[in-house]
């Protein structure tokens, strides 16, 4: 059985002052059903681009190419009216900010029945049913009543938890969620990761999920990507990439995470800041930044290569560079 | 503990709301010393900000004092800022915000020379030197804001409140807008000059691996008040309010084990009806009958204070009935 989603050698380039950049470039992964994908990296690393493209949602002007494929059907190139018929359907998705996901000045009611009727034609009583089960199924409390709210009267973890109730009202087999919970609180955090955890295993429904947070990765994800300037850096299992990583960036990122085992030891940022769009350097992108870069990493661009089983890394083997 | 540079007593701030009156901040007690941090945690909406803003007079007190190295901070008004208060000041979240667009950044920063008493000039030398302190370079005084990134934007930030010498900051969520190796940097920065200048610090943050990472102690607030406070390390290495153990077993640890974090069901109360007794009771996996009726304070256990009667042990509690 192949994969639910398949994206190969997908280039997005955006138009920046001198010219196309390119904000994703050369990505390839797939996802099953059923299984939680990782996205990680820093902002401008391209992870948000990569999520849009598989909506149809880029910027104006942008330029894709490549493939997408959901469940065998290529994405890419298709109308906006084809579009609408499996955005929300097959693939929903969930943003940073839960309070612009929602709108301010319609009930939370109509809009989660709105994907049911459009997309699977029910009545509107039984819509209002199935919203009300889902308001319960995200722990919403008192969910009649909630339905007949706005989005204004709940609290951001609350609206988190609604905007996640309407991406899944069609019952999508693919959810996108990008940093769902960075703006929330760690117990509100908890509480998310847990209900896409049972939805993933309840329903055998696929979730990429889009952060820079590698301890939400952790918890989440089976497999993790961790992307850099639009590239992939280094892919693998999620307890290999952070147990063990190989490429100098996951390597940095996690460093620069506080550890619990840690103690008081000062935390090692990366030196420097992401490229911007348009400025990525030649070679490695990641070379200027890199502890153990050399001659040649300014040059050669160097491309994903397994490893191991099921680990990309886009980092050309060095005894130089030993991880003790 | 050393010499306390701002110490708040009783602090209590009100809000208006539709008429009625919201106690953000319910009778807080903190202490802060020279050469300290402070990390301030708690779930968005139990008072965290408030706090930050009541500890360098942005926002009017319904009770209790706040006092900056022997004196009141009295609440800005249209007045000046009286000179013995420059020395308190505070960073803020959002870089992108609090940072005039249309001034250079030294100019930024020769402001808060010249508040301090310095000349023109003298702010602008001092602007460079600065700069330097924040890990930027010298000549970014003739740049503006929007050619920072976030993390390079909060520098500057610093650098402005650095530009008075202060002997205490109160920083509010600096790093939480911030990229993670931007975060790392901005929370070396700060642990630093704490260190190098002797500075009094509060941290105010929702992350906290960040607040375990660089402060000396810590104080959990829930729904206006702390609910425990100590060292750092005791403190996280065994919660004893079951507040601060539900906080620390929900933060995701990034060591590949895919274990879920623990949950904390219901959200934070609202202020304007807080919960009889406990104010965590709701929400408590300890709470006994007891519970709602004893509004327990803080009282000294196992070498760090906690506001919970159960875990006390106290046979006669030291809380009054409320209500």
């Amino acid at each position: 059985m192949g994969a639910l989603l398949q994206v190969d050698r997908l280039t997005v380039a955006l138009p920046t002052r001198s010219g196309y950049a390119n904000a994703v470039d050369d990505l390839s992964f797939a996802v099953d059903a059923g299984e939680v994908l990782g996205i990680a990296g820093e902002s401008g690393s391209g992870k948000t681009m990569t999520a849009l493209s598989l909506f149809g949602l880029l910027p104006h002007g942008a330029r894709v190419s490549g493939s997408i494929r959901l469940d065998g059907t290529e994405l890419l190139g298709l109308t906006s009216k084809q579009l609408r018929a499996i955005r929300g359907r097959h693939i929903a998705m969930v943003s940073q900010d839960p309070a612009t996901a929602l709108h301010p000045i319609l009930p939370i009611g109509t809009q989660l029945t709105e994907h049911m009727r459009y997309h699977l034609g029910v009545s509107k009583t039984e819509a209002m049913d199935r919203a009300a089960e889902l308001l319960r199924t995200v722990r919403i409390p008192d969910p009649e009543q909630a339905l007949r709210s706005y989005a204004g009267q709940f609290s951001g973890g609350m609206r988190q938890r609604i905007a996640i109730a309407v991406a899944l009202a069609a019952e999508p087999r693919l959810l996108v969620a990008d940093e769902p919970t960075t703006a929330l609180d760690v117990t509100v955090q908890a509480g998310i990761l847990r209900l896409l955890d049972r939805l993933c295993r309840e329903r055998g429904m696929a979730v990429i999920v889009i952060t820079h947070d590698l301890g939400v990765m952790s918890a989440t994800a089976r497999r993790l990507y961790v992307m850099y300037a639009g590239r992939l850096a280094e892919a693998g299992p999620t307890s290999e990439l952070l147990g063990r990583p190989r490429h100098p960036y996951t390597r940095g990122l996690l460093d620069a995470l506080p550890h619990p085992e840690a103690g008081g030891a000062p935390l090692v940022p990366i030196g420097g800041s992401p490229p911007s769009l348009g400025r990525v350097p030649a070679g490695c992108p990641f070379h200027p930044r890199c502890r153990y870069a050399q001659p040649s990493c300014a040059t050669d661009r160097p491309d994903p290569e397994l490893v191991a089983e099921a680990h990309l890394l886009a980092c050309p083997p060095d005894p130089l560079w030993e991880i003790p | 503990m050393t010499e306390a540079v701002l110490e708040l007593a009783g602090v209590a701030v009100d809000y208006g709301r539709r008429g009625q009156r919201v106690r953000a901040l319910d009778g807080v007690d903190l202490t802060v010393g020279r050469g300290e941090i402070v990390g301030l945690v708690g779930e968005s909406g139990c008072g965290k900000s408030t706090l930050a803003r009541a500890a360098v007079g942005l926002e009017p007190l319904a009770t209790g004092t706040v006092t900056f190295e022997g004196h009141d901070v009295t609440p800005l008004g249209r007045r000046r800022r009286p000179q013995y208060l420059r020395g308190l000041q505070m960073v803020f979240q959002d870089p992108y915000e609090s940072l005039n667009p249309r001034r250079t950044v030294g100019e930024l920063i020769a402001d808060g020379v010249r508040l301090a008493g310095g000349s023109r000039k003298e702010g602008l030398s001092r602007a460079a030197e600065l700069l330097e302190r924040v890990g930027l370079p010298t000549t970014a005084v003739d740049s503006y804001a929007h050619e920072f990134s976030g993390g390079q934007r909060q520098r500057i930030a610093i650098a402005r409140t650095l530009a008075t010498r202060p002997s205490c900051l109160i920083a509010d969520e600096p790093i939480s807008a911030l990229d993670a190796s931007a975060q790392a940097q901005i929370a070396n920065l700060l642990s630093e000059l704490v260190d190098d200048a002797d500075l009094g610090l509060i941290l105010v943050s929702h992350d906290l691996s960040v607040v375990r990472q660089v402060a000396d102690r810590v104080a959990v607030m829930y729904l206006g008040r702390i609910v425990e406070i100590g060292e750092t390390e005791t403190v996280w290495a065994s919660p004893r309010h079951p507040y601060t153990e539900a906080l620390v077993a929900a933060i995701p640890h990034a060591d590949g084990a895919g274990l879920l974090p623990v949950d904390l069901p219901g959200d934070v109360p609202d202020p304007a009806n807080p919960p009889a007794g406990c104010r965590f009771h709701p929400r408590c996996p300890i709470a006994q009958d007891s519970c709602r009726e004893l509004d327990q304070r803080l009282a000294l256990v196992d070498g760090r204070e906690i506001a919970c009667h159960i875990r006390s042990g106290s046979a006669a509690p030291a809380g009054q009935p409320s209500g």
